[in-house]
């Protein structure tokens, strides 16, 4: 496996990295099973594509991008909390009209950004290679999101919308409005997935309607290794592992994209990855078990 | 952290094995990468064309080091396998379809890239042109001259005014040919009535949708058209609505008539592109292509259910009549 290969690995897995904190806010803090961000993750690429090559800045279009997942994550929360639709279905629901507005936004399903300045591109000093510095400048905002949101969790907007996820009668009882926070999480997780798809969209050389498929299951699958990873039950942490999980993941696609050695072939690379995710999964398990039989 | 140690193991147990697999031939095999977004009929006949004109050309066996990789629909997947070719630095990397040649583009300004059944390449800005690029990129589109489907559609149903289609607005070649098509049909005093199918299930009450607004029924090369052409077929046959095609197989599924790219020849013709680039030709002098060859194929006996005669010119010209 070449170096190229890792930091390729590397850099999709930290743009998977703000997907899977994106997850971890909806699904762990809210427990809102939020299936959005299929819809959100392209969504953020197409806003971001779009004003990049209408001659938007790129920075402005990327923040453009977050905000747009921000305002679909939103009206998931309201089709839920106004309109009392069933959590996964105002999210399902989110997901399919957002594949009609990626098209509309974008005016076709595909936009290059090859010929385009992306920000990466504006930051590219000349010293460093860009196969280097991409995954660098991600490195960069990925823990500029774990840190922000590790510091919004810890204040009292924070610990309201936690306690709206883990008991929202109890949250209620305490005077937290638990339907503002859900709105308020809900715009925060997808915000982190719109800011993923547009940063995507620029490393990927464009915006495709069909890149969001998919993303929920690598998000939950990001965190859930994560978490199999590194158990903790302090935030710091959690975030900590999101983050190892989503780059974790894209290592084990990496490494069953080079399985080809042990007679594996191309239509074999979902299996390796469902595999290796597997044992990524039971190895903890096996590992609290190994020392008690060695002890008998 | 024994997950990590165990990680590493197997990273270091693949690139042991790579090295250990890799031929210990004198003669340096040349390497040639193919990629596709999905596992597809038309896609898998462009990617054996590449090689059975390698293998015209003497690159086969241990002259020749052949990687495929298929991104199974998942557009990560595609920028991953993207970053593992450019890693292995391939004399050429082969890239089929719009998304799986963006991603490689995008990854590589100095490796030789061809594109492959890639509709505007242009639009979707792997070249600035058709003419030789100058660039690391060349390839061959599958683009359709639409002037000659129009022509096809007035031969097999002569009164046509209205034509209808049935697309995916989600993918890029349709929207291409669609957009194209309303300015010809403008121009031959014609008109284009859109139905959308978002979905393959959908392609049947799109066809529906159709009926008593059109004179005429044609359809480009969309995924998800041809996936269900049965549903379309059906809708022509009860309301006699003559269905023209530009996927040739699809005439075998009941269509009247299609004048098609074979995506076996394009693979070809793809396959002829990255010879030359072997031989030391650089990808930025040669032009960007389109497909070279389109074969006629005709239906009589579905052309009778759709309530048209087609002409003896055409059955004529036909390359392959279905019974």
């Amino acid at each position: 496996m070449s170096l190229y290969t890792l930091l390729g690995a590397l850099e999709i897995g930290l743009v998977f990295a703000l997907v899977a904190l994106g997850v971890l806010v909806s699904f762990r803090i809210l427990r809102f099973p939020d299936l959005t961000v299929d819809g959100s993750f392209p969504l953020g690429g197409a806003v971001a594509a779009t004003l990049i090559s209408l001659g938007a800045d790129p920075f402005a279009a990327t923040a453009a991008a977050a905000a747009a997942g921000a305002l679909a994550g939103l009206a998931t929360g309201w089709l839920n909390v106004k309109l009392r639709i069933m959590d996964l279905l105002a999210s399902i629901l989110m997901m399919i009209a957002l594949y009609s507005i990626n098209l509309r936004i974008m005016g076709r399903p595909n936009v290059p950004l090859i010929a385009e300045p992306t920000v990466f591109t504006v930051l590219q000093p000349d010293a460093v290679a860009d196969y280097v510095m991409r995954p660098l400048i991600l490195a960069a905002v990925v823990l500029a999101a774990k840190l922000a949101l590790d510091w919004f969790l810890s204040t009292e907007a924070g610990l309201a919308m936690r306690a709206t996820g883990s008991n929202p009668r109890m949250a209620r009882s305490q005077g937290v409005h638990t339907g503002r926070m859900v709105l308020a999480g809900m715009a925060l997780s997808n915000a982190l997935v719109g800011l993923a798809g547009a940063l995507f969209a620029q490393t990927q050389g464009g915006a495709d309607i069909s890149m969001g498929v998919g993303t929920i299951v690598i998000g939950l699958a990001a965190v859930i290794v994560g978490e199999s990873i590194l158990p903790a039950r302090r935030l710091f942490l959690a975030t900590l592992a999101a983050i190892l999980g989503a780059v974790v993941y894209r290592f084990f696609v990496a490494l069953a994209l080079n399985s080809e050695f042990v007679g594996l072939q191309a239509q074999d690379l979902n299996l390796v990855t469902a595999v290796l995710v597997v044992v990524a999964l039971v190895l903890p398990m096996l590992r609290r078990r190994l020392p008690r039989r060695g002890g008998r | 952290m024994l997950l990590a140690r165990t990680t590493a193991a197997l990273l270091a147990a693949s690139v042991l094995g790579t090295a250990l697999a890799a031929p210990a031939s004198a003669a340096q095999p040349k390497s040639v990468a193919v990629t596709a977004i999905v596992e597809h009929p038309a896609l898998d006949a462009v990617r054996d064309g590449v090689k059975r004109a390698l293998a015209a050309a003497g690159y086969r066996d241990e002259k020749l080091a052949w990687q495929y990789q298929s991104a199974q629909g998942n557009t990560g997947t595609a920028a991953q396998i993207a970053r593992k070719f450019v890693g292995d630095r391939p004399d050429a990397i082969v890239a089929i379809a719009t998304p799986s040649a963006q991603a490689v583009v995008a990854a590589t300004r100095d490796l030789p890239v061809v594109y492959s059944a890639v509709t505007d390449p242009v639009a979707a800005q792997l070249v600035p042109g058709w003419e030789p690029s100058g660039t690391n990129v060349t390839g061959v589109s599958d683009m359709l001259a639409l002037d000659k489907q129009v022509e096809l559609i007035r031969q097999v149903v002569p009164q046509a005014k209205r034509v209808g289609m049935v697309y995916n607005p989600g993918e890029a070649n349709s929207v291409v040919v669609v957009r194209q098509m309303q300015e010809i049909l403008a121009k031959a005093g014609m008109s284009l009535v859109e139905a959308a199918a978002p979905r393959t299930i959908d392609v049947g009450s799109a066809a529906r949708s159709l009926i008593g607004k059109v004179d005429v029924i044609y359809t480009n090369t969309d995924n998800n058209v041809v996936s269900a052409y049965e549903a379309l077929v059906k809708v022509g046959n009860d309301a006699r609505i003559p269905l023209v095609a530009s996927d040739t197989d699809s005439v075998r599924r009941g269509a009247i008539a299609a004048l098609g790219v074979d995506y076996g020849d394009l693979g070809e013709q793809t396959g002829r592109i990255v010879v030359r680039i072997l031989k030391g030709e650089k990808p930025g002098a040669i032009a960007s292509e389109t497909s070279s060859r389109l074969r006629l194929f005709v239906n009589p006996g579905a052309a009778a259910r759709q309530g048209v005669t087609l002409s003896d010119e055409l059955l004529k010209s036909a390359a392959e009549t279905v019974k």
